[in-house]
């Protein structure tokens, strides 16, 4: 298992590398630029500014420098629950930010990372804790008013989209009944809206595929013989189809993760949530050249990771499948 | 030890005073004909998708031009003259929505047809030469499904201008990684069969043993995979046009209205229900189709 790791890890390193290579060019060879949008400043300051930017070297020198701040250069991970700063804990410094000259990327990941962080962990939740059980009920009982009643739930979760889904409920809850703020993320009642929002389409994913993975366990010789030998319904459903029957559910997780992720950006701009998402397509829309990579790298190094990890878990649980 | 033939033995039945009437075969597509008609759901989202594709197609000629404005009137609700109301510029909304549905829907098909165009040939490309070459390009479709392509399309539709053409093209070129593996695993599976054996011994080429053999017998799947296809692409154009990266102004598309909603919906809700509605109303019956269609087509999950 440790080499397959190894491997994978490996695997990544490339493909990171094109990642890299392809924002940092594409950014660079389409029209418009950073400063374009702004006013027109004088000679002198935009000297300083492409000076400080270091955008006066040539393309190729930029490139290798950035690829070498990039390169971690040291390991102290612990550092990272002091703050999410990627340039103690690994040395990795992705440099000022264009549109805030003030902050560097890092310090501004450090600070909207954490927020998207508990949207993403919040609506996972969310989708587990509602998809898991809708799907569970609908297989065990099988073709009776409450699967029908769990599966027509499921289909409206993944065709209401989010950015409609989430409107709505503010238009509901926040506007008419007053119960909660229409944006914002300051108690944590603000945490409500958002990650019913965002979990939505996820929890009805999952009931799908928890209801198809148990349909498919429960037809199984050992669910009979467990059956015979009188074990309760309870047990048969938690202790014998559950590794099984969820088997599709974690296969779904990476997929999923990366869904919240960029479901993020919508949520984040109808909530109005200080989060990297927002972050992110705003520094699209500024050309903040690294503000843009860096989002990126992280995005990109975020899914990577946690494919890996949901490919782990799923040999895991399935000792039928192997490393390869 | 076996009893004897009886049926041998047995009286020859009389024989017919008048020719039966020899039943129809059943083909592969009669049969899913068969079973696609039971599905109600099913039936209903194909009804329901044709509908509003031609109300979008041929709606625009009667109702009044979506860029006809009326400023002195602003924004009302439902009413006689205007059945959806209007929005704060006094266009109405109805008419918005069936040309914003013409943008949608034809997002919805081009786009797919880039991603069925890409994927099919690349899976079956892979699944029928199989070996070294086989790994590899599915070992690309999977570092390609690990990555956060959404990403990708917003720095795409950020940096070269919010081109509609770029965009069937970048949703296309996301959306055709799972294509890629169905048809790639159908493929597998039937390039064994004799009839391919067949083709190969007649000294057919390889591109016209993939085409015109190969391809047409994995057709099910793929039919069933397209149609499935069409509501996420749609939901990817939507995504973006809530962002403000897809269709731009005064063009419009349920996406954009929707955004367009959102933002007032506090005073005028009507903005955000009625796109928000005919935009679920065409996921749900895209989705009803495709699962129904799979059903009669009986073909298995993606996931295999």
């Amino acid at each position: 298992m440790l080499r397959y790791i190894g491997r994978r890890l490996l695997e990544a390193i490339p493909v990171m590398f094109v990642i890299i290579t392809g924002t940092f060019f594409m950014q660079r060879f389409v029209p418009g630029g950073p400063f374009t949008a702004e006013k027109a400043v004088t000679p002198e300051v935009e000297r300083n500014l492409l000076a400080y930017y270091h955008l006066n070297d040539p393309l190729w020198k930029q490139y290798a420098d950035y690829l070498w701040d990039l390169t971690p250069k040291r390991f102290h991970p612990f550092a990272l629950t002091q703050g999410f700063d990627l340039k103690e804990a690994f040395g990795i410094d992705f440099r000022p930010s264009f549109k805030y000259p003030n902050r560097t990327v890092n310090e501004i990941i450090a600070d909207k990372l954490p927020v998207s962080l508990e949207l993403g962990v919040l609506s996972l939740g969310v989708a587990l804790a509602v998809g898991l059980p809708l799907g569970v009920l609908a297989a065990v009982k099988r073709n009776s008013w409450i699967d029908y009643v769990c599966s027509s739930v499921a289909m409206t979760g993944i065709c209401v989209p989010t950015f409609v889904l989430g409107p709505l409920l503010v238009l509901a809850f926040a506007i008419h009944l007053g119960w909660f703020n229409a944006s914002g993320w300051y108690g944590p009642i603000d945490r409500v809206l958002p990650s019913l929002t965002l979990g939505s389409v996820y929890a009805a994913y999952i009931a799908r595929l928890t209801r198809g993975g148990f349909l498919e366990v429960l037809h199984q010789d050992y669910i009979r013989t467990a059956r015979a030998k009188g074990a309760s319904e309870a047990r048969v459903i938690f202790r014998h189809a559950l590794r099984g029957g969820l088997l599709p559910v974690v296969s779904f997780l990476g997929p999923a993760v990366a869904g919240i992720l960029t479901g993020s950006f919508v949520i984040e701009t109808i909530f109005q949530i200080p989060g990297l998402g927002r972050e992110f397509v705003n520094s699209a829309f500024n050309r903040d050249y690294t503000l843009i990579l860096g989002t990126v790298i992280l995005y990109a190094g975020f899914i990577i990771a946690l494919n890996l990890v949901v490919d782990v878990v799923q040999v895991w649980m399935n000792p039928k499948l192997k490393f390869e | 030890m076996n009893s004897s033939p009886a049926p041998l033995s047995a009286p020859l039945p009389p024989p017919p005073a008048e020719p039966v009437e020899l039943e129809a075969g059943h083909s592969l597509w009669s049969g899913a004909w068969h079973r696609l008609r039971k599905n109600l759901l099913a039936l209903c989202g194909g009804v329901a998708v044709i509908c509003l594709a031609l109300l979008c197609a041929i709606g625009p000629i009667f109702a009044q031009s979506y860029e006809d404005q009326n400023l002195d009137l602003g924004a009302v609700g439902p009413n006689a003259a205007h059945w959806l109301g209007t929005d704060t510029l006094g266009r109405d909304l109805f008419a918005r929505m069936l040309y914003g549905g013409r943008i949608s829907l034809m997002v919805g098909l081009v786009a797919t047809f880039v991603a069925l165009v890409i994927g099919v040939s690349y899976g079956a490309i892979a699944g029928y030469v199989g070996g070294k070459v086989d790994a590899a390009m599915m070992r690309i479709v999977d570092i390609l499904y690990a990555l956060p392509f959404t990403i990708f399309v917003i720095l795409l539709m950020v940096f070269f201008g919010r081109n509609i053409f770029l965009l069937f093209f970048a949703i296309g070129a996301v959306e055709w990684l799972t294509m890629a593996r169905i048809v790639r695993g159908q493929v597998l599976s039937i390039k064994r069969m004799e009839f391919i054996e067949a083709a190969r011994a007649l000294g057919f080429g390889r591109r016209r043993i993939i085409f015109r053999h190969v391809i047409p017998n994995v057709l099910g799947p793929i039919i069933v995979y397209t149609t499935l296809t069409i509501p996420a692409v749609m939901l990817l154009e939507a995504f973006l046009s809530f962002l403000g990266l897809g269709v731009q102004p005064p063009m419009s598309s349920w996406g954009a209205l929707i955004k367009d909603g959102a933002d007032k919906m506090e005073e005028f809700w009507w903005l955000l229900v009625f796109p928000g509605g005919i935009f679920s109303l065409t996921l749900f019956s895209l989705n009803f189709l495709g699962d129904g269609l799979r059903d009669a087509l009986d073909v298995r999950s993606a996931k295999d």
